[in-house]
């Protein structure tokens, strides 16, 4: 199964990737992956652990180069890192030293980009994520959830079309977790970008999501594409329906009929 | 408070202890020296002149200098050396084996070398300094330049980062707590560095006036040169410490330490 899109941002084509191990076997970690993600779309991947998402996203970042096949972004084959890329990773990966101010800059001034323009986007996108005042502050003052804005912000510093995030909240507790995801989805409608979120927790993906991309256990393919047409801005609330229980048990049934085969 | 109280008068005791034990059990000067009379020769030396050639300040002026020009020239070898190391992996495989070959060796024996080389003047005791000194903020800061978190690389090449704006904006900071550490040693290892030099030979400097006082069986003032050397030492690691807290702020090791 595979998704396919107009003039995608994103095009992962029959992407596949191995490793070596410690003993020197082969692993296969990606199998056989293919997807288009459409300009604006926020598209998650679940998929059990170890079958590739982070590989992937790293793929796409330019981190990792595939073993076979071809990923393009905006149409053009990726040969590295790029400019049009924020990155979140499962933790904050703050610079224990630097304030947040400085933190949130990094990306602009690695890029070298004017500061006080991007100073000021700094400031906004602070506001945006409710860190205003906090920007003279070490990341040790910081809770998970703050640091893990502030992460987000970061990302976004340098207005990258495309945010690449894996499992960014995985770390936070429940409740942080749920308000974290109401506020992405507000940042995400507000910032008008390509989303790529990597996520364990299928309701995550289901409630965040467009299209969520359902990933087989190693050697990883599509195991299916499920758009999720719920209006927007969507409310915590829509967890409980018995739409989104639908959404959530057909992803279930797709693990469940493939680890079957596969163990 | 109570700590502090308890501290000072462990001091006045233990002195106090001392001085009676000396003249308790008639300990002649020459074996031991009672603290009063270590205090009455540091006062002595202390009273001269600051620019009087042959006293206590000048003879301090010669040793500080020494070991503190000789840890400078050493910390910034063995930091750009670490760096040098840890950034490119021909230079880890050529010159890594010498720096642990030379490392076995133990320094203090090249001093009588370096006089042979370098002469009786100063330079042979820096050379000496540079030398001891070189190796532990060397070794420690190949292991801070190493010890730079993956996630915090892998976040900067996402970033379209160079490998030099990685080494500055993470690998650099990230050395820091353990070249810091290297340096502690370091300042200890510079005095006695310039210490053994000038034992060797030397016209000037605390150890060459160790070796003068103690030819003349002058214990007193023997003594005196240790309080003065051990006060330089405990003065080096306080500096070091304000350098430590002024940059290490953020480092969690940092806020546990108290004290000391
Ligand atoms: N640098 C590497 N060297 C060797 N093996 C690797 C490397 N990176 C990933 N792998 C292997 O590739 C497979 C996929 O790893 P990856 O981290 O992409 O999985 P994942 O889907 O993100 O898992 P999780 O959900 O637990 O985060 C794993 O078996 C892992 O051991
Ligand atoms: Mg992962």
């Amino acid at each position: 199964m595979s998704l396919a899109a107009t003039d995608p941002i994103i095009r992962a084509d029959r992407l596949s990737r191995d490793f070596r191990n410690l003993k020197g076997e082969r692993i296969e970690a990606i199998g056989e992956v293919s997807f288009d993600v459409p300009r604006g779309a926020f598209i998650s991947i679940v998929g059990p652990s170890g079958c590739g998402k982070s590989t992937l996203l790293r793929i796409v970042a330019g981190l990792l180069a595939p073993r076979g096949g071809d990923i393009f972004l905006q149409g053009k084959p990726v040969t590295g890192p790029s400019r049009e890329i924020g990155m979140i990773f499962q933790s904050p990966v703050l610079l224990p030293w630097r304030t947040v101010l400085a933190n949130v800059m990094l990306p602009a001034q690695v890029l070298k980009l004017p500061p006080s323009q991007y100073e000021q986007r700094a400031h906004d996108l602070l506001r945006l994520v409710g860190l205003s005042g906090f920007e003279d502050s070490y990341p040790h003052e910081l809770s998970g959830g703050m640091a893990q804005r502030a992460a987000i912000v970061r990302a976004l510093v340098h207005d990258p079309a495309i945010l690449l995030a894996d499992e960014p909240f995985g770390a936070l507790d429940a409740m942080t977790r749920e308000q974290m995801n109401t506020e992405f989805q507000r940042i995400w409608m507000e910032s008008g970008k390509t989303i790529l979120f990597v996520t364990h927790s299928i309701a995550e993906a289901v409630f965040l999501s467009d299209i969520v991309l359902v990933l087989s256990g190693r050697p990883s393919r599509v195991l299916d594409v499920v758009e999720v047409d719920f209006p927007r801005a969507r409310d915590i609330d829509v967890m409980g329906t018995d739409r989104f229980g639908d959404y959530t048990k057909r992803i279930r049934a797709r693990f469940a009929a493939t680890s079957a085969v596969e163990l | 408070m109570i700590g502090r109280l308890a501290t000072i008068a462990s001091f006045v005791v233990g002195l106090l202890l001392w001085e009676f034990a000396i003249r308790y059990f008639h300990v002649p000067v020459y074996v031991v020296p009672p603290p009063s009379g270590i205090a009455l020769a540091l006062y002595r030396g202390l009273d001269a002149h600051l620019t009087d050639i042959g006293g206590y300040y000048y003879h301090f002026g010669v040793t500080a200098y020494e070991s503190l020009l000789g840890l400078a020239i050493g910390a910034v070898l063995g930091i750009a050396l670490g760096a040098i190391i840890s950034q490119v992996a021909f230079f880890e495989r050529t010159l890594l084996p010498w720096i642990l070959a030379f490392m076995a060796v133990p320094k203090i024996a090249l001093a009588p070398i370096f006089v042979v080389w370098f002469g009786i003047g100063l330079t042979s005791k820096i050379v000496m300094v540079v030398t001891i000194t070189f190796f532990p903020v060397l070794i420690n800061a190949i292991a801070g330049f190493r010890a730079a978190s993956p996630d915090q690389i892998e976040l900067m090449r996402s970033c379209s980062a160079s490998s030099w704006q990685i080494f500055r904006i993470v690998k650099l900071p990230s050395a820091l707590p353990y070249i810091f550490a290297g340096l502690n040693l370091a300042a200890i290892l510079s005095i006695l560095g310039a210490l053994v030099g000038e034992f060797i030979g030397a016209q000037s400097g605390l150890g060459s006036l160790i070796v003068q006082m103690n030819n003349n069986l002058d214990m007193r003032g023997v003594f005196s040169v240790l309080v003065l050397l051990s006060a330089f030492g405990l003065g080096l690691h306080y500096l070091l410490g304000w350098f430590r807290s002024k940059f290490l702020f953020w480092s969690p090791d940092e806020r546990n330490i108290t004290g000391l």
